[in-house]
């Protein structure tokens, strides 16, 4: 304590100004009190009739209008993905004298399941308002709605509502790029705003559906209507309209989608095509699919488990969630990445014996064709004739390094940034990788399994599309999109640097794969008036130990190799990049390729023009 | 001192109310005070009956949290005024400390973070400083000169500002207000010069604008903009306001009766029972409810003041006087946001609205109020 500041104390002083102070304040108070009750008299006394006409002959309620969902159309405008009007028969709690009975008597009226009435409890728990509908039953038939009319009068509190169901016609096709909404679960219920979501029963799961949840869902609206005492309905006081959520316009083209979809046939596996230049997604298909329709009025439990104990797996989207070793089909990257390292030149040549062994290590490291492909194998060769013994050896000299970095530019190991959810990453194996995935230093052996793309090194379906592009384009990096932009293609976002020199021999070699002679994939140029250019692969699913032969009569149809494509068309000015996975389907050549000559086929009889103009936002 | 002594002293006072039972003089309880707290106690747990749908738990829980209370106002009021003066620095020491504790350890729900838990026991330490600031503001201008110098004003409001801003970054509005409130009337009771009330006006209206775009929340700008315009929200913050106003508006002079108003008992009102209880009043027992509720109130600030106004000593009467107009300012506000003409924030309706923490903090202020008014008696 400060003895100067107590020596300026004068207690009469403090006195007098401290009552001054409290008897103001007081005032204060009185003159507030008076504000307080000034209020409540303008709400009791000079309002009080208008209040009591809203609260006790009627009661304004405030009921949720939902938003239409957002559409989604493809690149034509054909719709994707639709709002149907589905009747439903919905119940306000309220007006109910008995539950259980009512419940009952409903049952033996239009039949109610377990999970009706599971779906129902939780919206009970959920409803913020009282005499908000609940919905029971979803989709109610005519002739239950006929049912439920006739019976009216003795079902107080049942009302038939309407409501908005998403519908996707082209159903399984589009399964997995669409997704599907399904009811919002408890733990959904926990994240979203309750306000925006105030009527609606459901939201993005999978797929677009899930990525785009915030512009498909719109503005809720309300309307404000009259009730009687018992709660019904009496007249609308007011509205204001929801905003409908914003459509979606995709760069896939549900005509090569289908193409895409069929083509497969029985076979799982998956099929991308890519619009070169904008990086527009035209189709994705993965096989087999599902009806994304059982889901959006919630799927039966046996359906479900079906689905979801399907060894084919059709929940699974392949495109970009299946991760395989890429096999040859990294031989055109891994050329291009040899020749602007400068690690070998176009005059560089090899003889092949069928293997290739390290130096000072006994193993030997086999090519797939027995015998090997002989002297005077040159870079070209390699490719055309899916050399492996070439790669070993211009792999190890180019060392792991060089091929990871130009595996990473064409776009493995990361995700592609389409706009879908839930994208894997894949593996482009480096020393750094491995020291922090395996904790283990980097082999030369690893190297040389790198270099066929074997080993480590696993990609989806889509970065070898977005792959495929980038070799078309002659370097754009161009992320890959399902949902068109206004306006141009945008500049591209990088460039992989490269020779026009060595882009041409690489498209050249390629387009020999396709045309030449030895050409893995001639099975395929037969009537083509155009040029593709292509690359076959063939991933292993179980590893053959040394000296070991692949016969495929022993093998499991499961344990096959899967078969892959990429192809780029037409070669003078590239239009489509495609890629092809056909698990199990052993030969790149025989099974993959013909399906992307099918895609690519198609879309030159749709697309006879080059299709790289900008497009408008339709009207 | 004899007891002749005592008696002339008390009735130079001019006051009755010392001429209790010395029983009660012995505890150190201040009888009209507690006779009105009990009164309003009583109405209360009539009002919350009804407000919590007759739900008979409730009202048991809330017997509990005024018998905890009442345990902790009389424990307050048989400590000497002395040495809450000297301690006063205690409690708000611990409760800024708990206040930085809440801001790394604490637990809270929809984006806001205002509880500890330590042992299984939950508490939110903002209550504390309700308290802790009054006390700490009287002790430290009550030994400064009247009116306080400049420096002594500046250290005054950085002991309000400090658990202002943690309160505010919580983010808890409504106790921020009243900690703030309590401080200022502090400063206020010791004669804040005149110029300064001046310039604290000039400032406010000039920070106004930046606090609206820097310092508030999103929600709680939008509840302001509620205030304006309901009906712009009518699924959100602007249906609580709605649906109060039609409570009270509905219910006119005389009130719908006990446990009869339909706005509250068909659940239209939510919060019904915790901090929009006033509509349920205003809705079952109408304006004149609302009045004989308000008179109370009053009659329970007057006597505060005149606590304060008999106090000896400069700490006791900044005390007194802080505690009882702080206590208005729960009750304007609460009352004006429910009636739709103030923002709604998170202000109990005091001694009625369903909380054990918020009675128990208002139970120790008027424990301190008591320690006041039996000063004199040990002073001498």
């Amino acid at each position: 304590m400060n003895h100067d500041d107590r020596a300026l104390k004068n207690p009469l002083m403090d006195y007098r100004l401290y009552v001054g102070r409290l008897l103001f304040a007081m005032v204060v108070v009185l003159l507030l009190s008076g504000g307080l009750f000034w209020r409540y008299y303008h709400l009791q006394v000079e309002r009080h009739d208008a209040f009591v006409t809203l609260s006790d002959r009627n009661r304004v309620l405030v009921e949720p209008v939902p938003p239409p969902r957002g559409l989604i159309f493809d690149r034509n405008g054909v719709l994707l993905a639709d709002n149907r009007p589905s009747f439903n028969l919905s119940i306000v709690v309220e007006r109910v004298e008995n539950l259980a009975v009512l419940l009952d008597e409903l049952e033996k009226l239009v039949g109610i399941t377990g999970a009706d009435r599971d779906r129902f409890q939780k919206l009970l728990e959920r409803r913020q308002r009282p005499y908000e509908p609940v919905p029971l039953r979803l989709n109610l038939s005519e002739r239950e709605q006929g049912v439920l009319a006739v019976n009216e009068y003795r079902l107080e509190g049942v009302e038939v509502t309407v409501q908005l169901l998403r519908h996707y016609p082209l159903g399984a096709e589009l399964s997995h790029v669409l997704g599907y909404v399904g009811r919002i679960n408890d733990r959904e219920i926990q994240q979203l705003d309750p306000v925006r979501y105030s009527g609606t029963l459901v939201v993005g799961k999978t797929g677009l559906e899930n990525f785009y949840e915030d512009e498909l869902l719109g503005e809720v609206g309300y309307q404000t209507v009259e009730t009687n005492a018992r709660g019904r309905v009496m007249r609308q006081l007011e509205r204001e309209e929801p905003k409908p959520g914003k459509d979606l316009y995709l760069h896939l083209d549900s005509r090569l989608q289908r193409v895409a979809y069929e083509s497969m046939g029985e076979q799982r596996g998956a099929v991308v095509a890519i619009d070169v230049a904008s990086g527009g997604v035209l189709a994705m298909a993965s096989t087999p699919g599902f009806d994304p329709n059982e889901f959006v009025t919630g799927i039966s439990f046996e359906s479900y488990n079906a689905l979801l104990s399907s060894i084919d797996r059709p929940l699974f989207d392949r495109v970009l969630q299946g991760q395989y070793p890429p096999g040859s089909i990294v031989k055109p990257i891994y050329g291009l990445a040899a020749l602007e390292s400068g690690t070998i030149t176009p005059a560089y040549r090899i003889y092949d014996p069928g293997f290739y062994q390290l130096k000072n290590y006994e193993r030997k490291y086999r090519d797939w064709k027995k015998g090997g492909h002989g002297s005077n194998i040159y870079l070209s060769d390699a490719i055309i004739q899916s050399c492996d013994t070439f790669f070993y050896d211009v792999g190890v000299k180019m060392t792991i390094d060089v091929m990871s970095l130009y595996g990473t530019r064409f776009g493995f190991g990361h995700k592609t940034g389409l706009d879908m959810p839930s994208e894997r990453a894949g593996i482009m194996p480096s020393r750094a990788w491995k020291r922090e995935a395996k904790g283990l230093a980097w082999y030369p052996g690893d190297t040389v399994n790198t270099s066929i793309g074997q080993g480590f090194t696993l990609v989806t379906p889509m970065q070898m599309a977005v792959a495929a592009a980038r070799l078309a384009s002659r370097g754009e990096i161009r992320p890959p999109q399902l949902v068109r932009k206004n306006g141009r293609n945008p500049l591209p976002a990088g460039m992989i640097k490269a020779s026009d020199r060595n882009w041409d021999y690489v498209h050249e070699a390629m387009q020999e794969v396709v045309h030449g002679q030895r050409g893995t994939a001639k099975v395929i140029n037969k009537d083509l008036d155009y040029h593709i250019a292509g690359k076959t692969g063939t991933a292993q699913v179980v590893g053959i130990k040394q000296d070991e032969e692949y016969d495929r009569e022993l093998v499991a149809e499961r344990n096959r190799d899967h078969a892959l494509f990429i192809a780029f068309a037409p070669v003078e000015q590239p239009q489509i990049a495609v890629s092809v996975l056909v698990e199990n389907g052993e030969h790149g050549s025989s099974t993959a390729a013909p399906l992307a000559r099918q895609i690519i086929d198609a879309y030159m009889a749709l697309y006879p023009q080059s299709l790289s103009e900008e497009f408008d936002e339709p009207e | 001192m004899s007891q002749s002594d005592f008696v002339r002293r008390m009735g130079s006072g001019g006051s009755a109310i010392y001429c209790g039972p010395s029983q009660w003089r012995r505890l150190h309880v201040d009888i009209p005070l507690l006779s009105l707290l009990l009164v309003l106690a009583t109405a209360g747990l009539f009002v919350l009956y009804s407000a919590s749908g007759q739900n008979i738990a409730y009202v048991h829980r809330q017997l509990v949290h005024f018998g905890v209370g009442l345990l902790v106002m009389l424990m307050v009021a048989q400590i000497p005024l002395r040495l809450l003066d000297r301690w006063a620095i205690l409690p708000y020491l611990s409760g800024v400390l708990l206040l930085i504790a809440v801001l790394f350890f604490g637990i809270g729900a929809k984006g806001a973070q205002r509880w500890l838990e330590i042992g299984g026991f939950r508490f939110q330490p903002s209550e504390i400083l309700k308290i802790a600031v009054p006390l700490m503001l009287a002790s430290y201008l009550g030994k400064r000169a009247v009116p306080p110098q400049f420096k002594h004003v500046f250290f005054a409001l950085v002991f309000i500002l400090v658990p202002l801003v943690l309160v505010g970054m919580q983010p808890d509005l409504g106790t921020a207000i009243l900690i703030g409130a309590a401080g200022f009337f502090a400063l206020f009771l010791a004669g804040l010069p005149r110029r300064y009330l001046v310039l604290a006006l000039l400032l406010a209206a000039c920070l106004l604008p930046l606090m609206w775009f820097y310092l508030l929340y999103d929600y709680q700008r939008q509840r302001i903009l509620t205030l304006f315009n309901p009906e712009a929200d009518r699924l959100g913050a602007g249906w609580n306001i709605i649906q109060s106003t039609i409570a009270i508006g509905s219910g006119g002079v005389e009130g719908k009766g006990w446990t009869l108003g339909t706005q509250s008992q068909l659940d239209f009102l939510p919060e019904g029972h915790t901090d929009f209880i006033i509509a349920v009043l205003a809705e079952e027992f109408g304006l004149f409810g609302v009045m004989l509720l308000m008179a109370l109130y009053l009659l329970i600030i007057s006597r505060c003041v005149f606590i304060g106004l008999g106090a000896q000593s400069m700490f006791g009467r900044l005390l007194a006087g802080s505690i009882a107009l702080t206590f208005f300012v729960y009750i304007f506000v609460n009352m004006g946001m429910v009636s739709g003409i103030l923002p709604v924030v998170g202000v109990p309706l005091p001694l009625v609205s369903y909380g054990g923490t918020s009675i128990v903090t208002l139970m120790l202020g008027f424990g301190m109020l008591m320690a006041v008014s039996t000063e004199r008696k040990r002073s001498v």
